[in-house]
């Protein structure tokens, strides 16, 4: 018995995720890795430190036929695990209903064997629970656990399955951009509604091009339409544990801080030396945004900071 | 076409929360109540299906003790046309929840479930899903766009990379995202109105469904508290300490 891993996808490339989530899942037995996609994907997953088997399948992006792929290999382990990303959300809980199991979902921290620590009330609280069922459904935040190492060499497998959907993809809209991408990212510069614009922005997308930083937003810059969706930093968006969080102009509504607790370090930059976000953050430079950004840019740019 | 909604109620979004000193949960005693944000957005996409004369019935279930009727006729007066109780006063996990909403959907036979696509109290994100397998339905989580198309629904996903238009046969389960449309607040007269719309109170162990729990919650904790840190007086102040952080920053 041992764990069967969803790996992480993104555009058929295997994510930097996986390599995370795979570290986590390795503290509970043997991973097998499940790459629904293309073969190049499922070569790189072998390569993941702690690996024992790679199963390749034909590509899946939907929740059913994913779900019933995971529930035909499911009686081979005792750990069922996925990401905690929009994948793994749309289909882990799919799957553990299939299988009559209670999941664990957004673990970030693995205490044992079957207990694990997942936040609740948008991060506000801790929940440490035990699951004594005899297999697992779980899914973990990635940003919580360091990647494994590689230099793996797992056998790949080939399954041969036939994946049937009752729903069918029409088309991705990605937001074209060589960002780093936010979740796994080691540093990232987030703009709040303060930002005013998409024009904005730039300014905030600037700063991150010259630190090598992912880009975030709260949810009112996103609402506003100054930001990307995929872009959002919150208990709804994306969940980041970088080790620098450089926050400009965001006053810190709950559903915020509640997507970035995981930072090692927060700066913050903001007009008002009372904003809930300044109070928590560990080097706050009071000011307006407008005057700041670009003159830390070229500071920055001066110093020659290496990433 | 007839939709059903499940609406949560839980602690109102916009309260701090406080963990017991105890561990034993979260504070919830004389705290503000409310719908779940996101089950908002679902109750106003049935609306608004219904007045484009998409839909014809819309109604309304929800799980929890009797103070959950609240959210019920909140859902009434956005438009709704009746309400299902299903009355329990324990905690119930998601799975169960999932279980009763099927055998909801077992008797009213809707083609569109509608749900929020999390609960800000636990935040798990599971049961849309779940039902959606316990009734062998398609599913569009995350939904941000939703256009009815004959029998069939093409729904635009809020996901990691973006978003992404998927198709689905009805029935299905769709659960709504925060950006899918902006929930009415109900005009007074609407209030009154929802009072006199029909609401059915079910005891839970009327459906037969076994409501143990699987888990065991140990504890609960809060989280780690951040320090309040120092403020800088100049950019190149903070630039300095930008590039020493950077520079010291372990490779991966």
């Amino acid at each position: 018995m041992g764990v069967l891993l969803l790996a992480e996808l993104d555009n058929g490339a295997l994510s930097a995720s996986t390599a995370r989530i795979a570290a986590a899942a390795a503290q509970l037995g043997p991973v097998d890795i499940l790459v629904p996609g293309p073969r190049a994907a499922a070569d790189q997953a072998a390569t993941i430190a702690g690996v024992a088997k790679v199963l390749h399948a034909k590509e899946a992006l939907l929740a059913d036929g994913l779900a019933d792929l995971l529930a035909s290999l499911a009686e081979g382990y005792n750990v069922i695990a996925a990401s905690a990303s929009t994948t793994g959300k749309d289909v882990m809980p799919r799957l553990a209903a299939k299988l009559d199991i209670q999941p664990v979902t957004d673990i970030v921290a693995v205490e044992g064997a079957n207990r694990f620590v997942r936040p609740i009330y948008a991060g506000n609280a801790l929940e440490t629970v035990t699951d004594p069922q005899q297999k697992h459904v779980l899914t973990f935040r990635a940003s919580a656990f360091r990647p494994a190492a590689s230099g793996n060499a797992a056998p790949v497998e080939t399954l041969d399955t036939e994946i049937a959907s009752a729903a069918r993809f029409i088309a991705a809209h990605r937001t074209q951009s060589d960002i780093p991408d936010l979740s796994t990212a080691q540093i990232v510069v987030g703009g709040g509604v303060s930002v005013g614009s998409a024009e904005g922005f730039k300014l905030v997308e600037a700063l991150g091009k010259t630190l090598g930083a992912a880009v975030g937003a709260t949810r009112a810059a996103v609402d506003a339409g100054y930001a990307p969706n995929d872009w959002q930093v919150g208990q709804t968006g994306k969940i980041i544990a970088p080790d620098l969080y450089i926050a400009v102009g965001i006053s810190g509504a709950l559903q915020h801080l509640a997507g970035i607790q995981g930072a090692k370090k927060i700066i913050a930059i903001n007009t008002d030396p009372e904003a809930p976000l300044v109070k928590i953050a560990d080097v706050a430079l009071i000011g307006d945004l407008f005057e700041i950004l670009p003159q830390l840019t070229a500071e920055l740019e001066k110093s020659g900071v290496k990433r | 076409m007839k939709i059903l909604v499940a609406v949560k109620r839980v602690v109102d979004h916009n309260v701090r929360i406080r963990v017991r000193p105890d561990g034993s949960g979260v504070e919830t005693n004389g705290v503000r109540m409310s719908m779940n944000p996101f089950c908002k957005h679902a109750v106003e996409a049935a609306v608004q299906l219904a007045e484009a004369g998409a839909a014809d019935e819309i109604v309304i279930v929800s799980i929890g003790p009797k103070q959950s009727n609240d959210v019920i006729l909140t859902a009434l007066a956005m438009g709704a046309h009746r309400g299902i109780l299903v009355e329990a006063d324990q905690p119930l996990e998601t799975l169960v929840i999932a279980k009763l909403l099927a055998k909801v959907v077992e008797e009213e036979q809707p083609d569109l479930v509608l749900l929020g696509k999390q609960a800000v109290d636990d935040d798990s994100n599971h049961v849309g899903q779940m039902l959606a397998a316990l009734t062998n339905r398609p599913q569009a989580t995350f939904a941000s766009e939703i256009k009815l198309d004959g029998h069939a629904l093409e729904v635009t996903r809020e996901v990691d990379s973006g978003r992404e238009t998927i198709a689905l046969p009805l029935p299905a389960i769709v659960t709504a995202d925060l950006r899918l449309n902006t929930p009415r607040n109900a005009a007074l007269p609407m209030v009154m109105k929802a009072r006199s719309k029909p609401l059915a109170v079910r005891p839970v162990a009327e459906f037969g469904v076994d409501l143990s729990p699987r888990l065991t919650v140990e504890k609960v904790s809060p989280p780690p508290e951040r320090a309040a840190g120092v403020t800088v007086n100049s950019v190149a102040e903070l630039a300095a300490i930008i590039a020493t952080d950077v520079n010291e920053m372990e490779a991966i």
